[in-house]
C-alpha cells in the first residue's frame, strides 16, 4: 500500500482543525494586538458545551442527524459567551494597560477556566466519550476517510468561506479591517469599536467551537486539558501563517498538520535520523519549521502583504 | 470606573482560587492521642488521584484504606489505630517527589503505599530511602527500580526502603511475548511506546523474547502522550502488513491508539500491559476493543480463594470508584505495613519504637503471609517473589481472564 496519500490526508484534516482555532488567534491579534492565550480554553468549553446537550438536553438515543446541529449550537453558544464574557470582564478593563497585563490575564483565565471544567463537570477528571456518528469508513483508493473526519472536511472549507465573505463584505466585516488598520481613526470614522472588538472574539469563539466539535467526533472523546496543546499549536499556525491574516491563519494550520503527519512517519527512514523520528518527535519539527520560517519570513508565510487586515 | 471593575476582577480571581485551594486540602485531626495508650500511625498512599490515571489511582487508594479499616476493627495490632492519607501526584515525577517530602516530614507516617508509575517512583525512591521510610509499590514494573540500571547484567539494589507487590516488566513483556506468539499464532508485530520508563521498558522486554521466538517485528513507533492524534501512526501500522501490535504504556493511549487503528479498517489486536488492563480502557477503545489483549500481575483477583474476602469487603466498604489493575496488590501493600508494625510494636513491648521507620523497614523485608493475590514475601532486592501473570482479553465489554500462569525463561 502506498502510505503517502493518506498521510497527506491525515496532515489535512488535523491542520483543519489547529486552522479552525488559529482563526480566533489571529483575529482578536490583528484587531487589538492581544495573544488571547485563553482561546484554547474556549475551544474546550465549545467541546464541552456540545457534550452537555448530547448527554444533558437530549433524550437518550437521539440521532446524530438531529442531535449533531444541536450540539454544534450548543458548542456555539458556550463557546461564544465564554468569550465574549472574558472579553467584556478580563480583557476590556485592562485595554490601555501596558502589553503584558492583559497577556498575564488571558493565561490565568485560561487555567481558571480549565480548573472550573475539571472541578465541575462531571467526570470531567478523565476523559469523557465524545458521541459517534454511526457508519463504516469511505474509501477513495488507497485513502481511508473516516465518518468522523467526514464533519472536519466539510466545515473547515464552509468556515473559511463564511468567514471570507464576512470580513470582505459587510459593514462589520469592513469595520474590522478599519479597526485592525487604526482604531483610533476609525473611531473617528464612527465605527464602534468596541463592538467591533466584541465581533472579532465572538467569531473566533464560533470557530473554535466548531473546531472542538470536529475534535469530538474525531477522536471520541473531550478531556478538560485538550484545549492547551491545541491551543498553543493553533498559535503557532497563526504565527506561521503570519499573525492578523485570516488566510495565514488557516494555512499556517495546514502546513503544521502536514508537517507532524510527514514528520512522524518519514523522518526516521532518512539516514542517520533512526532516533529523531517518530510521533513523539513530530512537536520539534513543527517547531523547527517554524523557526525556520520565522528566520527568513519573520511576517510569517502571508504575513506584511496584507498585515492589517482584520 | 476601570479601577472599580479591576478590584472586582481582582476580587472574583481571588475568590475563584481559594475556592479551587480548598478542593485540594484535607482536614487534618491530628495524629496521636497518646492518652489513652492508643497511638494513631499514618499510612501514606501516593498515586495519581486526578488526571487520566485516576482510575487505577483511587482504585489504589481505597484498596489500601479497606486494610486500613480491617487491621483497626480486627484490632491486629494491639493500641495502634491506622490512618490513611492519599496525596495525589497527578501521574509526575515532580508531584512525587514533593509527596514524598510531605510523607517524611510527617512524624506519623511509617510507611507509604505507591506509587503507580515507575517514572514518578524513581523520584521519590531516594527521599525514602534517606528517611529510612518504607515504600512499598503496588504497581510500578520497571525492572530498574530494585535491580539498578544494569539489571540485565549485574543486579545491584539501590534501594533497601523501595519494596514491591507487583511483579517486573522483566518477566511481563516476555510473558506476553510467548503468549502472543505460541497461543495467539501472531508472527508479525508492530510495536509502539510512550517512551516512559514503563512503557519504553515494557516494549523492549516484549520485543527480544518475541524476536527470539522467531517472530518478525515490522515496525516500531514513538509517540507523545499528549496527543490524541495518532493517525499518522495508524496509517503506518496498516501499510505495514503486521497481525498484531503491541503497545508500551497505559490505557488513556492505548484505548485511542486501538479504537483509531480498527476504525482505520485494520483488524488487529492491540496487545498491552498492566498499564492498559483497566475498564477504562475498555471505554475508550469502543466496540473495536473486542479481543485485546492485556498482561496483568498476578492471578485474577476474582478467581482467587484468597481474594474472595477481599471483593465482599471492597463492595461492603461502599468505595465509588472500583479497585481497578492493582486493588489486590494495594491491600497486600498496605497489609505488609501493618505486619511490619505489629512485628516492631511486639518486639518492644506493646509501644512504637522511637527508630520506628527503620526498623519497620527491615520488617518488611522478612513479612510472610497469605494476602489477596497469594504468598507476600520479598526477595533481596525488595521485588515480590509472586511472579504468576495473567493474560486477559475484552469479552463482552469487560477483562477476561484468559491464561494464567509464571513465566519460564
Amino acid at each position: 500500500m502506498n502510505e503517502l496519500p493518506q498521510q497527506l490526508v491525515n496532515g489535512l484534516l488535523l491542520g483543519s482543525m489547529y486552522g479552525l482555532v488559529a482563526i480566533g488567534y489571529t483575529m482578536v491579534y490583528g484587531i487589538v494586538q492581544l495573544i488571547n492565550f485563553a482561546h484554547g480554553e474556549i475551544f474546550m468549553i465549545g467541546g464541552f458545551g456540545a457534550l452537555t446537550v448530547y448527554l444533558y438536553v437530549l433524550p437518550d438515543g437521539t440521532t446524530m442527524w438531529i442531535a449533531l446541529p444541536l450540539m454544534l449550537l450548543g458548542a456555539v453558544i458556550t463557546a461564544t459567551t465564554v468569550a465574549v464574557g472574558a472579553e467584556r470582564f478580563a480583557y476590556r478593563p485592562l485595554r490601555t494597560a501596558p502589553r503584558l497585563a492583559p497577556l498575564i490575564t488571558a493565561i490565568g483565565l485560561s487555567l481558571a477556566l480549565q480548573q472550573a471544567v475539571w472541578a465541575w463537570y462531571p467526570d470531567a477528571k478523565q476523559s469523557i466519550n465524545f458521541p459517534e456518528i454511526e457508519g463504516g469508513p469511505f474509501k477513495i483508493g488507497d485513502v481511508t476517510i473516516q465518518t468522523g473526519d467526514v464533519f472536519l472536511l466539510i466545515a473547515a472549507p464552509i468556515s473559511m468561506a463564511i468567514l471570507a465573505f464576512f470580513v470582505m463584505k459587510t459593514r462589520t466585516g469592513r469595520g474590522m479591517q478599519a479597526t485592525a488598520q487604526d482604531p483610533d481613526t476609525a473611531k473617528l470614522m464612527g465605527i464602534n469599536t468596541d463592538r467591533i472588538i466584541v465581533v472579532a472574539f465572538a467569531l473566533g469563539a464560533v470557530f473554535a467551537a466548531v473546531g472542538a466539535v470536529a475534535y469530538g467526533l474525531k477522536y471520541g472523546q473531550v478531556q478538560f486539558r485538550m484545549g492547551f496543546i491545541l491551543g498553543l499549536k493553533a498559535f503557532t499556525a497563526a504565527v506561521l501563517g503570519g499573525i492578523g491574516n485570516i488566510y495565514g491563519a488557516m494555512i499556517g494550520g495546514l502546513v503544521l498538520g502536514l508537517a507532524e503527519t510527514l514528520a512522524t512517519a518519514y523522518i526516521a527512514d532518512v539516514p542517520g535520523m533512526e532516533q529523531l523520528g517518530g510521533q513523539s518527535w513530530a512537536n520539534v519539527w513543527a517547531f523547527v519549521l517554524l523557526i525556520l520560517v520565522l528566520l527568513f519570513r519573520p511576517q510569517g508565510l502571508l504575513g506584511e502583504r496584507v498585515a492589517d487586515r482584520a | 470606573m476601570r479601577q472599580r471593575s479591576l478590584i472586582a476582577i481582582t476580587a472574583a480571581l481571588a475568590a475563584g482560587a481559594l475556592t479551587l485551594t480548598a478542593c485540594g486540602s484535607r482536614d487534618d485531626d491530628g495524629g496521636s492521642d497518646s492518652g489513652s495508650g492508643n497511638k494513631t500511625v499514618v499510612i501514606g498512599v501516593d498515586a495519581p488521584l486526578t488526571g487520566d490515571l485516576s482510575a487505577l489511582g483511587l482504585g489504589i487508594k481505597n484498596s489500601v484504606d479497606l486494610a486500613a479499616k480491617t487491621a483497626n476493627k480486627e484490632k491486629t495490632v494491639e493500641g495502634i489505630t491506622f490512618k490513611v492519607e492519599a496525596l495525589d501526584d497527578q501521574a509526575q515525577p515532580s508531584s512525587g517527589q514533593q509527596n514524598a517530602v510531605k510523607f517524611v516530614a510527617d512524624k506519623d507516617v511509617v510507611g507509604v503505599v505507591g506509587p503507580l508509575n515507575s517514572s514518578v517512583a524513581e523520584s521519590m525512591q531516594k527521599v525514602f530511602d534517606d528517611a529510612k521510610l518504607v515504600e512499598i509499590s503496588p504497581a510500578n514494573t520497571g525492572p530498574t527500580l530494585t535491580q539498578g540500571t544494569d539489571w540485565q547484567t549485574k543486579k545491584v539494589r539501590t534501594y533497601k526502603s523501595y519494596f514491591r507487590t507487583a511483579t517486573t516488566d522483566a518477566i511481563q513483556g516476555p510473558f506476553a511475548a510467548q503468549y502472543v506468539y505460541n497461543d495467539a499464532k501472531k508472527k508479525k508485530v508492530y510495536v509502539i511506546d510512550d517512551k516512559k520508563t514503563y512503557g519504553a521498558g515494557l516494549a523492549a522486554t516484549f520485543t527480544s523474547e518475541f524476536k527470539k521466538l522467531g517472530g518478525k517485528v515490522v515496525g516500531t513507533q514513538h509517540i507523545d502522550p499528549e496527543t490524541k492524534d495518532f493517525s499518522a501512526v495508524v496509517t503506518q501500522v496498516k501499510s505495514s502488513g503486521a497481525d498484531v501490535v503491541y503497545y508500551g504504556g497505559e490505557y488513556p493511549q492505548a484505548g485511542p491508539l486501538s479504537k483509531q487503528i480498527k476504525a482505520a479498517g485494520v483488524k488487529i489486536p492491540l496487545v498491552g500491559g498492566d498499564g492498559i488492563y483497566s475498564a477504562d480502557f475498555i471505554k475508550l477503545a469502543g466496540a473495536g476493543g473486542k479481543g485485546d489483549l492485556a498482561t496483568s500481575v498476578g492471578a485474577p483477583v476474582e478467581e482467587l480463594p484468597s481474594a474472595k474476602e477481599f471483593v465482599a469487603n471492597y463492595k461492603a466498604a461502599g468505595y465509588k470508584e472500583a479497585f481497578e489493575a492493582y486493588g489486590g496488590y494495594s491491600y497486600d501493600s498496605g497489609w505488609a505495613i501493618i505486619e511490619a508494625v505489629k512485628k516492631v510494636v511486639e518486639d518492644n513491648d506493646g509501644k512504637l519504637p522511637d527508630d520506628a521507620r527503620a526498623k519497620i523497614t527491615e520488617a518488611v523485608q522478612n513479612v510472610s503471609f497469605d494476602g489477596v493475590t497469594g504468598k507476600v514475601s520479598f526477595d533481596e532486592y525488595g521485588d515480590t517473589t509472586n511472579k504468576q501473570l495473567t493474560v486477559y482479553s475484552v469479552e463482552g465489554g469487560t477483562w477476561k481472564a484468559i491464561k494464567s500462569g509464571t513465566y519460564t525463561g
